[in-house]
């Protein structure tokens, strides 16, 4: 599986759009782009996570990461993640650091 | 900034080496690559065997240099390594010599003692490749967490009532309505339940890694598989049971158990692990190679001169606890359960084999013991002892406890379920077993708090079985019945097993709220058995550790079925936190500092004032002075417990108390539902304030507070 995702970052909001697999891998270029965004105004930053198959220990890492390093005030936001993913954010308990939802609204 | 000693020094076989770092043992993610390390005091070389992960052979091997190693330690660090889809192991060189107590084979794969995420046993109950050669494999594991400001509650020990639970069976029966059942992330589920009924630590068995299909056999009676379910076998010290987890499948254990615990935190619960270090699971001499007897045999067993396993803890092997070495990897462990999970203290199992020497012999002052007790990571973790082993030791009342360790008191359960059968001669045990057994643990700096109080655990009958069967009923085990405790000081009320019979269940309800209060009222700290609040029953099986279906799982129907039993359990927990007088720490002592005219405890029969302590008694009563809780800190109501274990009434005369005072019913367990127990600011007010009735076989506690 091959990670694409992309960083957008517009009017205080970052989108990340995620797609096949998110692990140790592939988890760093993402760490990365988010470093880039530090020191930046920035107050939410979405997940669409529609076309995301898995996501490991080192991606679970990576979503706690952003908001450590952006700012513990943001608000996270984690869209249309599938079933299989979903558990395994419930299960290790990073559920409770985002808001899930199927839609965003800008 | 990046480190000056983070670069490749060799190749070899195109893996980038460097010399690794001794500190910590096991294997760590360092940036660019992994430090491995290992100790033997008695190999001569080492291998490091990585596999990716679930296939069946290795992709490289990779020797340790002898530069690399330093003292007794094989250290390397391995770059670019895929640290999320390999599992690494060893092989270790050596003299295959049983006199010397050495049985190094250069050719098994061994895990790592450290091992912190084991793989080969990821889902609970998947039947495993047998011919794998490596069955039990070390992985790497981030072991950062994010707790959100989360640390060890430090309940005062005197305040915990402690919830014995095991992980599968507590939500594993369909009726328990979790989304995923037997696992970490079920307990988290039943978080609302647990608060609810009022426990503020619960007490895990054993969640480190071990094989569930150790010993696994067909059972005679159903042919189901009898697996090893409660777990008391350790394969690996350091990594919770993949098995336990709903992440299991993703090797995500770690962070699930972690989530859990940082859950139950939030929600004002500790928790305790039960812990395992009287023996692993590679058995007696005929058993597999896991880790410890082919990394250094003759450091982690005690051996007998020909180099055979002693056998104290009756599972095969006994690890050397008091073996220096041994006992740095024990110290290793629970730090790092203890900083890494926030664990809140820890039970350990046939503690009595921690005070065995090298050769087997018990030590007055077992050097582990200490160091645990004064070990500063440790600190504020509980530590508790079940104080006796498979091998003749038994130390309740004489654990080394340093002033820091407490104690299963097996005499507390064993003089209480006698009292409650109604037999005689034990007024004067009952008296100290009420007082936090200060016949015991008088000299104890941590007093009363040496006392951990169960009449069940997961060691014999429930509660509800207690009451239920006079004798084991453990066909099921495939043992003919041999198996398990015959001395269960059970009583059946008249019946053996389940009946219609409406007077004996009505008795058996009463003595099972006998036993809850008792076990509430006493000084000490409580322990209660998961499912006892609910009534459950394991059908008169009092050793159901191979039981992994109905028989062990709690039937969470039971909750609606025995309502009655749960009302009672929470309303008895709550009396229990409001009532400091109830909790004090210290024992008795014969003054009256506070000037109130009044003892601490005064002990009372059917007459007030004058107990009947003769060998024939059946009746005893209690009263704690509210002035006298938290040691004259605090100021508590008159609590007055009459025990009535005779088949007749009896009528209590009840002390006199202050005149601003009247005495109000909390519990009755001769009486039916609602009136059998009163929330606080509703407790019933008597009458007659001079005597009580109290009922055949019944319990009564009152109160003496200011008018209403």
């Amino acid at each position: 599986m091959e990670t694409n995702f992309s960083v957008n970052y517009k009017n205080k909001v970052v989108k990340v759009t995620l797609a096949g697999s998110l692990d140790a891998k592939r988890a760093p270029a993402l760490a990365d782009e988010i470093k880039k965004l530090i020191g930046k105004d920035i107050e939410k930053i979405v997940f669409f996570a529609k076309d995301l198959e898995y996501i490991s220990s080192a991606g679970l890492r990576v979503i706690i990461f952003s908001k450590q390093k952006i700012g513990t005030d943001i608000k996270l936001y984690m869209v249309g993640a599938t079933a299989d993913v979903l558990d395994v954010i419930r299960m290790s308990g990073i559920d409770n650091i985002m808001e899930i939802t199927d839609i965003y609204e800008e | 900034m990046e480190r000056i000693d983070t670069y490749p020094t060799q190749k070899y076989k195109g893996f980038n080496l460097r010399p690794g770092r001794p500190i910590p043992f096991g294997a760590t993610i360092i940036p660019g690559g992994i430090n491995f390390s290992i100790f033997s005091s008695h190999a001569t070389g080492c291998e490091l065997v990585l596999f990716k992960k679930r296939e069946p052979r290795p992709f490289a091997t990779i020797p340790f240099p002898d530069a690399f190693r330093i003292g007794n330690v094989f250290t390397m660090i391995v770059f670019d390594l895929d640290y999320e889809n390999i599992e690494y192991g060893y092989h270790m060189d050596g003299p295959f010599d049983l006199q010397q107590g050495h049985r190094f084979d250069k050719h098994k794969v061994l895990m790592d003692p450290y091992a912190k995420v084991i793989g080969g046993r990821d889902v609970w109950g998947e039947e495993p490749d047998w011919d794998d050669i490596y069955q039990h494999r070390a992985r790497i594991v981030f072991d950062d967490f994010d707790w959100q400001g989360d640390k060890p509650l430090e309940v005062p020990m005197e305040d915990l009532i402690i919830y014995e639970m095991h992980v599968r069976g507590f939500t594993c029966h369909r009726s328990s309505g979790v989304k995923h059942p037997g696992t970490f992330a079920g307990i988290r589920e039943k978080i609302p339940y647990l608060k609810k009924l009022g426990v503020n630590c619960i007490e895990i068995m054993p969640v480190h890694e071990f094989d569930e299909f150790e010993n696994s056999r067909p059972s005679p009676v159903s042919g189901e598989k009898l697996m090893n379910y409660w777990g008391y076998s350790n394969v690996g010290f350091f990594a919770p049971k993949a098995g336990y987890a709903a992440t299991g499948r993703f090797g995500m254990q770690v962070d699930e158990l972690k989530a859990t615990i940082k859950d139950l935190h939030r929600n004002g619960i500790e928790v305790i692990l039960d812990v395992v270090f009287n023996h692993t699971a590679e058995g007696n001499e005929d058993g597999p190679y896991i880790s410890y007897r082919g990394v250094d045999n003759k450091t982690y067993y005690i051996l007998t001169p020909d180099g055979y396993f002693y056998n104290f803890s009756g599972c095969g092997n006994t690890l050397n606890c008091n073996n220096p070495i041994v006992r740095g990897m024990i110290l290793d462990c629970l730090r790092y359960w203890a900083s890494a999970y926030h664990i809140d203290g820890f039970r350990f199992d046939l503690a009595s084999i921690l005070g065995r020497d090298q050769n087997g012999a018990p030590m007055n002052s077992p050097p582990l013991i200490e160091s645990l007790a004064f070990d500063p990571i440790l600190g504020k973790c509980k530590l508790i002892a079940e104080a006796w082993d498979a091998g003749g030791l038994y130390q309740v009342g004489s654990f080394p406890g340093w002033g820091r360790w407490a104690e299963w008191n097996g005499k507390y359960r064993d003089d209480i379920r006698k009292f409650l059968k109604g037999e005689v001669g034990l007024l004067g045990a009952m008296g100290q077993r009420i007082q936090g057994s200060p016949d015991l643990y008088r000299w104890h700096e941590s007093g009363a708090c040496t006392s951990v109080n169960f009449i069940t655990c997961h060691d014999g009958f429930t509660l509800k079985d207690l009451v239920s069967y006079n004798g084991k009923h453990n066909e099921a085990n495939g043992e003919d019945n041999r198996d398990g405790n015959n001395d269960n000081d059970s009583w059946n009320c008249g019946w053996e097993g389940e009946t219609e019979d409406v007077e004996i269940n009505r008795l058996r309800r009463k003595q099972m709220k006998n036993a809850i209060s008792i076990l509430l009222v006493s000084r000490g700290v409580p322990m209660l058995l998961s499912g006892d609040e609910m009534g459950n029953t394991q059908f008169g099986n009092n050793n159901a550790y191979c039981q992994d279906n109905e028989i062990s799982w709690l039937d969470w129907d039971n909750q609606k079925k025995n309502k009655e039993i749960f009302n009672f359990v929470k309303g008895m927990i709550a009396f229990r936190k409001s009532h400091s007088v109830l909790r004090n720490k210290t024992y008795f002592q014969d003054r009256d500092p506070e000037d109130c005219g009044y003892p601490e405890i005064s002990w009372h029969g059917i007459k007030a004032w004058d107990a009947d302590w003769s060998d024939s008694s059946r009746t005893i009563a209690f009263m704690f002075c509210g002035k006298k809780a938290k040691q004259g800190k605090s100021n508590d109501d008159f609590i007055y417990t009459a025990i009535n274990m005779d088949w007749n009434m009896h009528s209590f005369e009840l002390p006199a108390i202050p005149e601003q005072l009247k005495w109000y019913v909390v519990v009755n367990t001769d009486v039916e539902p609602p009136e059998d127990i009163w929330c606080a600011g509703e407790e019933k007010a008597i009458e007659n304030q001079f005597e009580v009735l109290v009922g055949p076989r019944s319990v009564m506690v009152l109160i003496g507070k200011k008018l209403k």
